[in-house]
């Protein structure tokens, strides 16, 4: 493995027995990222349960439950390699109650699976996993035809899928929309490329995967630096040193650059960079680092630093896309916490504009609740102003999580409009 | 030109999360266990806070049954980085001898380990304990989160862990609660050697090979200076993982400096947990995990 290779964070999303977890464990094992032990555990597992072939799926099973239920229940992160890329797979489970895990899942994932069984076709649930990839900005789909092995690898099956899924996605703005046909069980199209499916001239999965152009968000414009913690030190080795820590969440910042602190608009230029541990001419996107200005300027944890020539909004009153995550549901004019680029603020949903069918991508209206599982647009109301920009054009300042006050859990997360 | 390479993407985020853990706990520790993680997960700390010390202190929850390597290289790393180290020890099980063999390995891990771990989270009153477990290591660390809830008995609930998205770690807990935090979740065992190697970090010269006096238990290889009157014979070998001496088989390599062992790691055909006798057996890491260890 080199040093130079990228990772490639992708989300998985199914239906129940659409077998994600056989082609998981299939991506896994025919990579060789499975050890001789866990192979005789799972061949131990299979013999007791006086099954022929070893069972894939459960190379995937954490937790005691599911192995027991044959379920899976959490999102849970699975990490292989090829020479080309390091990949990091978010493993969501498809029962149509965890569309909370899919949201948490796809958040960090710049590339989708939706998987696909050959047999049933396109379902409620592969409209669901659509549409949540597109509302969190994810621009490379792949679309998974599992199964083939089941419908004797037809062409015509493959296609009528192709067509049906193109259909449910032309109203969403996506870059790229890749099929492939598969059989997880047997292991065709995925690494190997087999020879039931002699008729698919396209690439395999894990070709398509290690392939993908990474193209990073826009970065016209935004260079942001959102202040994590204020670096004091004065003493023998270090004298007067004062610096900002943090991460570049987009665009890149220079030494003798022009910046502007948010949301005091106050001005200074940039004295001398830390990336890591060492001093650098420039930071760029993703890389922490300390950032030391040429003025004594009062910044706060949460503030951004920002080239002069970017505008967020400063705002107290936010529309943004909300999906409930908790039990208990969203309660208006209660007192909530959000965390937005590093910083807590108490704040109050004043109103629930619509609510989204997720299967038609209809909007509804009449709506005064959104419970566990639920999209829908609110406006949020907060104690202080926030630096925030769409979600579109800014990850970083575009998102945020709600906190309940009393059980501490995080019951929502909100993409800003 | 704006590409960061993996290592540097991983260091990154791990600093982000270290940052993080400072900035929203008053109390924090880093539970530090003298392996090869743990010395990543520290210089990573180091270079976060730089060219401020670090600041929490270290912790050891030391069994009495660590390498002798591993206390001489704890005390002069500490030492030389200037770092507040903290030992604790349940001193009640160590005087009564606990041992695997004895007591069993469940009973031996819950006094010496965990208990003695949130016996000394309270006495101190941390309340986020950061340590360097790794997704990839077993099955019920897969679903680990970054940000992990402990209730007020120091307690893991797989079931109703807080969904955790973009880089957004929900710090929030209550008085009586604690996180434990693990900010090399998206490391693998590769990813630790070639970082160490990258990075040039030292570490317990127990990971490489050498001959060393071994008792051959089946499929393990057992340091002979924790089971008394043995057979030992001398074999080429080395540790790919550090815990107790008991509990801790070393296998057959002859891996003498870092390229061959990376090398070794990545053609390894058998995972890192394997030589961990604690990992087997009914008393799974998901219940250890249950319970409050780590």
């Amino acid at each position: 493995m080199v040093d130079n290779t990228e990772i490639l964070r992708f989300a998985t999303a199914g239906s129940v027995d659409d077998g994600k977890s056989t082609l998981i464990g299939r991506l896994l094992y025919d990579s060789k990222e499975i050890f001789l032990d866990q192979l005789e555990a799972l061949e131990e597992d299979s013999k007791s349960k006086n099954l022929d072939t070893i069972d894939l799926a459960h190379l995937t099973d954490g937790l005691k439950d599911e192995r027991e239920q044959g379920i899976t229940i959490d999102v849970a992160y699975r990490y292989f390699s090829t020479p080309k890329r390091k990949f990091i797979i978010a493993d969501t489970p498809g029962h149509e109650e965890y569309t909370r895990n899919m949201f948490t899942g796809a958040s960090n994932s710049s590339l989708a699976i939706i998987l696909i069984d050959s047999r049933k076709g396109v379902l409620r649930q592969s409209r669901r996993h659509l549409y949540i990839s597109y509302l969190l900005g994810i621009k490379n789909i792949i679309v998974a035809v599992n199964k083939m092995d089941l419908v004797n690898y037809s062409r015509e099956k493959f296609l009528s899928i192709r067509q049906d899924f193109k259909e449910i996605s032309k109203d969403l703005s996506i870059e790229s929309i890749n099929f492939v046909p598969l059989s997880a069980l047997n292991g065709d199209m995925i690494v190997r490329r087999g020879t039931n499916l002699p008729w698919y001239k396209g690439e395999t999965l894990i070709s398509l995967l290690e392939n993908v152009n990474l193209k990073k968000e826009s970065n016209t414009g935004q260079n942001c630096f959102p202040v994590q913690l204020i670096s004091r030190v004065d003493n023998e080795d270090v004298k007067d040193f004062r610096g900002y820590m943090g991460t570049v969440t987009s665009g890149r910042f220079k030494i003798g650059e022009k910046i502007k602190v948010l949301p005091s608009k106050k001005e200074s230029v940039i004295k001398n960079i830390l990336v890591s541990d060492s001093y650098s001419e420039e930071i760029n996107k993703n890389q922490s680092g300390t950032i030391l200005l040429e003025d004594e300027i009062e910044i706060s944890r949460g503030d951004l630093i920002a080239n002069v020539e970017y505008y967020p909004r400063t705002s107290s009153v936010i529309n943004c896309q909300v999906c409930w995550m908790s039990n208990e549901a969203l309660v208006l004019d209660k007192k909530y916490l959000i965390k937005h680029s590093n910083k807590i603020s108490k704040a109050i949903v004043t109103k629930i504009i619509n609510k989204v069918d997720i299967e038609s991508l209809k909007e509804t209206d009449s709506s005064n609740s959104l419970e566990m599982n639920d999209i829908g647009k609110v406006e949020i109301k907060i104690q202080n102003q926030i630096v925030n920009d769409s979600y579109e054009s800014n990850r970083n300042l575009g998102s945020l999580i709600i906190i309940d006050i009393e059980s501490n859990n995080t019951v929502g997360a909100g993409i800003i409009e | 030109m704006n590409k960061v390479s993996y290592l540097k993407e991983l260091e990154s985020e791990s600093i982000f999360i270290l940052r993080e853990v400072v900035a929203e706990f008053k109390n924090p520790v880093m539970l530090y266990s003298v392996g090869k993680d743990s010395s990543v997960m520290l210089h990573l700390a180091r270079k976060a806070f730089f060219p401020s010390k670090i600041p929490f202190p270290l912790l050891h929850v030391d069994t009495g049954y660590k390498f002798r390597e591993m206390y001489e290289f704890r005390d002069s790393f500490a030492k030389e980085i200037g770092a507040n180290l903290i030992v604790h020890r349940n001193e009640d099980a160590i005087s009564k001898e606990f041992h695997p063999s004895k007591n069993g390995v469940a009973k031996c891990c819950g006094a010496l380990k965990t208990q003695a771990l949130l016996d000394a989270l309270s006495k101190y009153n941390f309340n986020a304990a950061i340590g360097g477990a790794r997704r990839d290591e077993e099955k019920s660390r897969a679903k680990e989160r970054v940000f992990s809830f402990r209730d007020s008995f120091g307690q893991w609930d797989p079931k109703s862990q807080k969904p955790e998205l973009w880089n957004i770690y929900n710090g929030e807990i209550d008085e009586n609660e604690s996180v434990r935090v693990f900010p090399l979740s998206s490391w693998t065992e590769v990813d630790i050697w070639n970082y160490i190697k990258h990075e040039e970090i030292k570490i317990v010269p127990l990971y490489f090979a050498k001959k060393r006096n071994v008792i051959v238990q089946g499929k393990n290889l057992i340091p002979s200076d924790s089971l008394k009157n043995n057979e030992s014979i001398q074999v080429e070998s080395r540790f790919r993982t550090l815990g107790c001496m008991p509990c801790t088989g070393a296998v057959r390599s002859n891996a003498t400096n870092i390229e061959m062992l990376i090398q070794e790691t990545v053609e390894a055909k058998r995972s890192e947990r394997e030589t961990r006798i604690i990992d087997h057996g009914s008393n799974s890491m998901e219940d250890k995990k249950k319970e409050g260890y780590f």
